[in-house]
């Protein structure tokens, strides 16, 4: 126990043992990994695998049946949403999810770490520092000119970028990017991995991912998933030559 | 550097619109109106506190509550309270079996005052009690609910439940409440009596007073943070949480700030009609009180007051000539705004009158501008308005403009 829990330490995130059943369907199983500090990890798998699932379970949206899931030492199966955000967690889902009635700076400034209960809304003021934050953010996602346009005018590409900004803008320690070059088109693919090569330089990053070029360019490990269990782990490679991801992921 | 102020946002464009407001309840309606016509004027607009905190809870935050008679009619109880109280001298009430408790107390064979009544004795307890004891409810039921995560139809069908509820309950106990009829017969104020025509007046001016205050607290809201999570709250209630925000917290605030809201209103109701009664808690009252709301424009705070004073005055109008037709003229109505302008009166201003006053103010300023160049800070600022958005004190986010 004692050995296990030391064990854990030294990750930044340990995902031990999870399990989730919906109705009797467990749609993770008993699945154990570890991330370090300060890496790229992709996890791949066809569809219904889990791989949403997974992140959904980290970030509180969905609760775990069983199992535990440690960052920095510190347990998140039972915290609220809003804690494990405030623990250094961001989340971006598969669908841009940005605030479309706000302009891109309100985006922002909306999820900048500050003001977060109800009085410190009331109270907030848009000091130096948070333009500042705002502005250093846009820079990083492309979006400096566009800070004054509302969100509804950004092409959906600029949308998934913006998202990344509003988790950017929190300092998270991880972050958790769900198909994040999903539809879009090959320039702001490349971009999108330029970005994301910043982003990994100081963020542990957890991705889900399909393109296997985009894998191969960003990721320190991969972890297929199968059926909510991990089917292997390891080097993008090694995962590549794995006979049982042939099997049921890559194809032959 | 600029809009920092007081006197200087009165020349804006949305103090221009709070101007307007205060001069049309202010000067225009009482010059216009005998003091029996401005006393309904004061009814309509006990009904405009209503609607503004309709436009934060269900407009902003997308909370839509069928219930709020429940906190229109606390308010409004509590205030009653303390005048029946003051009204139940045992002089005043010495033919009584029991002098010195209110008077429907009496036929209903009470003997003694009770326990609940007692703290009515006292004004600056009923004060606090009229916000508070809509607040408590507001926040009770909001964390029982939003902790949950209870929302959309759900919740508007549990909080028209409770205004049910409250209304049995009150009906069934009237040696505590004064059943059907309510709690009539309320004489004075710490003395002063608010029956006549001067106090009648009065009243109307705290009411403007109270109304205006209300406006403010609302307006300090939408245009801080609080606000722009509210209105996101209601577009993206996933990614505010994943930002960081308890989603519930903000929502069990901005139920309990309409509470507030819908409790002074009636406090005020219950000094200026000089009654309380179930029939203003209950369902039909409460969905009333969000037509006023849709019509005004439920994302407009001024907008809903206007909803408030022009639906009352044409519920009056139309009930004096045709009392059966008015609950389908209300139903049509309801209708007519929610299919042709979903954002209401406000809505319809914003889309044709805003662009009329756009040129109009454009061409102002300019000629301004000409005739005195030199002019300092007061009017030089026509056109920095929409480049300079860092500038914390300015409200960039308002999509109603109000």
């Amino acid at each position: 126990m004692s050995a296990a829990k030391s064990k854990a330490k030294d990750f930044l995130l340990a995902v031990e043992g999870l399990t989730v059943s919906f109705d009797g369907f467990k749609a993770v199983d008993d699945l154990s990994f570890y991330l370090d500090p300060k890496e790229i990890r992709v996890i791949i798998g066809p569809n219904g695998a889990g791989k949403t699932t997974v992140l959904d379970l980290i970030c509180g949206k969905t609760k775990a049946t069983s199992g535990s899931i440690k960052f920095d030492g510190k347990e998140l199966t039972k915290l609220k949403e809003h804690q494990i955000v405030h623990s250094g967690v961001g989340r971006k889902f598969q669908t841009p999810s940005v605030f479309e009635d706000l302009t891109v700076f309100e985006n922002l400034e909306v999820s900048y770490p500050q003001g977060h209960s109800v009085m410190g809304a009331l109270a907030f003021k848009r000091d130096r520092a948070v333009i500042e934050a705002v502005e250093e953010v846009a820079e990083t996602i492309f979006l400096s000119d566009a800070l004054n346009e509302p969100a509804a005018s950004l092409s959906h590409g600029q949308k998934q970028w913006l998202e990344i900004g509003m988790l950017l803008i929190q300092k998270p320690d991880l972050l958790m990017l769900d198909e994040p070059v999903a539809g879009m088109s090959v320039t702001e693919r490349k971009k999108t991995a330029e970005l994301l090569k910043v982003i990994t330089k100081d963020h542990t990053v957890l991705v889900i991912e399909h393109d296997m070029q985009f894998v191969g360019d960003i990721a320190d490990r991969v972890t297929v998933m199968h059926q909510g269990k991990v089917l292997s782990e390891g080097s993008i490679e090694h995962v590549k030559s794995d006979p049982k991801v042939i099997e049921v992921y890559l194809g032959h | 550097m600029k809009n920092s102020s007081p006197l200087k946002w009165f020349g804006s464009r949305e103090g221009l619109y709070y101007l307007a407001l205060a001069f049309l309840l202010v000067v225009l309606l009482p010059l216009m109106l005998d003091p029996f016509r401005l006393n309904m004027v004061g009814k309509y607009l006990t009904y405009a506190f209503v609607a503004i905190g309709l436009v934060m809870c269900w407009g902003k935050a997308g909370i839509l509550s069928l219930g709020q008679g429940v906190f229109f009619g606390l308010g409004g109880y509590c205030m009653a309270m303390f005048l029946k109280l003051e009204a139940s001298t045992p002089e005043a009430t010495a033919i009584q079996s029991t002098p010195g408790i209110p008077d429907f107390m009496d036929w209903n064979q009470l003997t003694e005052l009770p326990w609940f009544w007692e703290p009515f004795h006292s004004f600056s307890f009923t004060l606090i009690a009229v916000i508070g004891v809509p607040v408590l409810l507001a926040f009770v039921i909001g964390f029982a609910m939003f902790t949950r995560r209870v929302g959309g139809v759900y919740f508007a069908i549990i909080t028209q439940a409770i205004a049910a509820i409250l209304t049995i309950l009150i009906i069934g106990q009237q040696g505590y409440t004064g059943g059907v009829n309510g709690i009539t017969d309320l004489q004075t104020l710490m003395g002063w009596d608010i029956r006549t025509d001067a106090a009648k007046t009065t009243l109307y001016f705290i009411c403007v007073g109270m109304l205006f205050l209300c406006l403010f607290i609302a307006r300090l809201v939408q245009n801080r943070k609080l606000g722009r999570i509210l209105v996101a709250m209601n577009a993206q209630e996933m990614r505010v949480r994943f930002s960081g925000y308890d989603v519930a917290a903000f929502k069990i605030f901005v139920f309990c700030l309409a509470a507030a809201f819908a409790g002074v209103g009636g406090a005020m109701f219950t000094l200026i009609v000089g009654f309380m009664s179930p029939s203003f808690i209950g369902i039909v009252a409460s969905i009333e009180m969000v037509i006023f709301c849709a019509l005004g424009g439920r994302l407009s705070i001024l907008g809903a007051v206007y909803g408030a004073l022009l639906v009352n005055a044409a519920k009056s109008g139309f009930s004096e000539s045709f009392p059966e037709l008015w609950p389908f003229a209300m139903g049509a109505l309801f209708i007519g705004v929610v299919l042709a302008f979903p954002n209401g009166l406000a809505g319809l201003y914003q889309t044709y009158v805003m662009p009329l006053e756009d040129k109009l103010f454009e061409r102002g300023k300019g000629a301004r501008a000409e005739a005195t160049p030199a002019k300092p800070a007061a009017e030089r600022k026509p056109k920095t308005e929409k480049t300079d958005d860092y500038d914390p004190m300015i409200d960039s986010y308002s999509p109603e403009k109000s």
